[in-house]
């Protein structure tokens, strides 16, 4: 049996231990309310800008003189897997499930005989670096954002358009945790190269669309300028999405790890308190078998 | 007699409320857009919305970068990349 001061400082241990998860799930709390916040201020705009593009997509598919970026290049030989994961750990098992998902879908067009090419958005993504080594195409350093803005959002895609236009890849697909609720963070993947438009959308507009729309510049030049900033903000989302997700993954993680640390103090104690109440019972044997045999 | 004016960016709706007139900086000119406007869809450039909240009123300018503009039945939406 391990003896008191062992127990003692071990309680003491567990108990700072717990103190760290405490803080850390009342941190996360508080940035999840914000990320939360955040997610829903970004609402707004993404649906607006689908219904846009989901309405001119409708008019104008299969004409000529469409973007690749709604058309696609013809082709779907390359992927290319955006990975968005944290930049942090101890999140519980956020990032692993995100990578999971990645890994999946690579496996499975693998197994098709594509070409899958990796795009690591945040740090966490690197256990990818080690199982597919050749297959980085790049992983852009994002530790210094605090608070995910717009602008971070357009680098990203920004690299992704250049790569896009470049050949590099023709379909292009993201992967985040979409944001369910706090304790429920559901990893997705989702296509954004080319634009994957939504079917319903699209028809609900043809049909309530019935007032002739005029267009300036014409609907190509619009649609045009719209598909390279329709991208920004599907990864903006997926960002904003993720770092909700990240922050109700942590809480949970961390909410765990109090309680385990809990209950370890309680079963650590019981036994402090046995051992101790042993050596006691063990002095007063010896005391009074003592004073018995003067 | 109002119009209806979104203003949206990708952080956050910026303006929702019912105005006068909006003059927005299309990218092949100005243009003002009163209630009952017929539906109209522009990208803009670099510049500022006027917004008048009453008629004769000293317009409101409002620098944004960025983005389109769209008239339909409801009111004028200005999606921005980002205002000031």
């Amino acid at each position: 049996m391990a003896s008191l001061k062992a127990l003692k400082l071990r309680i003491g241990s567990v108990k700072s231990t717990q103190k760290i998860t405490k803080a850390m799930k009342m941190v996360a709390a508080a940035k999840l309310r914000r990320a939360q916040e955040a997610a829903q201020n970004g609402r707004p705009y993404a649906e607006r800008i689908e219904r846009v593009v989901a309405s001119l997509a409708a008019q104008l598919a299969g004409g000529p003189a469409v973007s690749p970026l709604l058309a696609g290049t013809g082709r779907d030989q390359t992927y290319l897997l955006v990975v968005a994961t944290s930049e942090r750990g101890l999140a519980g098992a956020f990032n692993t499930n995100i990578v999971r998902a990645a890994r999946r879908r690579a496996e499975e067009l693998a197994a098709q005989g594509k070409t899958v090419k990796f795009f690591l958005a945040g740090k966490k993504g690197r256990v990818l670096r080690r199982l597919f080594p050749n297959q980085i195409v790049a992983d852009p350093d994002l530790s210094a954002i605090k608070s995910v803005t717009f602008e971070d959002a357009r680098r990203v895609s920004d690299d992704l358009l250049a790569r896009f236009a470049a050949g590099e890849f023709d379909v292009a697909e993201l992967f985040y945790a979409k944001f369910v609720s706090a304790l429920v963070q559901e990893p997705t993947g989702m296509q954004i190269i080319p634009v994957a438009v939504p079917v319903q959308a699209a028809s609900a507009m043809s049909t309530s669309g019935d007032a002739v729309v005029e267009y300036e510049p014409d609907e190509e030049a619009i649609l045009a300028d719209l598909l390279p900033r329709n991208v920004a903000i599907q990864v903006f989302r997926a960002m904003l999405e993720n770092a909700a997700s990240e922050q109700g993954s942590r809480m949970n993680a961390m909410d765990n790890a109090t309680r385990n640390a809990g209950d370890m103090i309680n079963r650590l104690s019981i036994q402090y308190n046995r051992t101790r109440q042993a050596a006691i019972t063990t002095e007063l044997v010896e005391i009074i078998s003592g004073a018995e045999a003067l | 007699m109002a119009l209806h004016f979104e203003l949206v960016t990708p952080e956050r709706l910026v303006r929702s409320e019912e105005v006068y007139m909006v003059v927005v900086p299309g990218t092949e000119g100005d243009f003002g857009v009163l209630e009952g406007h017929a539906p109209f869809m522009s990208t803009i450039r670099d510049g500022s919305l006027s917004i008048y909240r009453a008629q004769g009123a000293t317009p409101e300018t409002l620098p944004i970068t960025g983005g389109f503009a769209e008239v339909n039945a409801k009111g004028l939406t200005v999606l921005a990349e980002q205002t000031a």
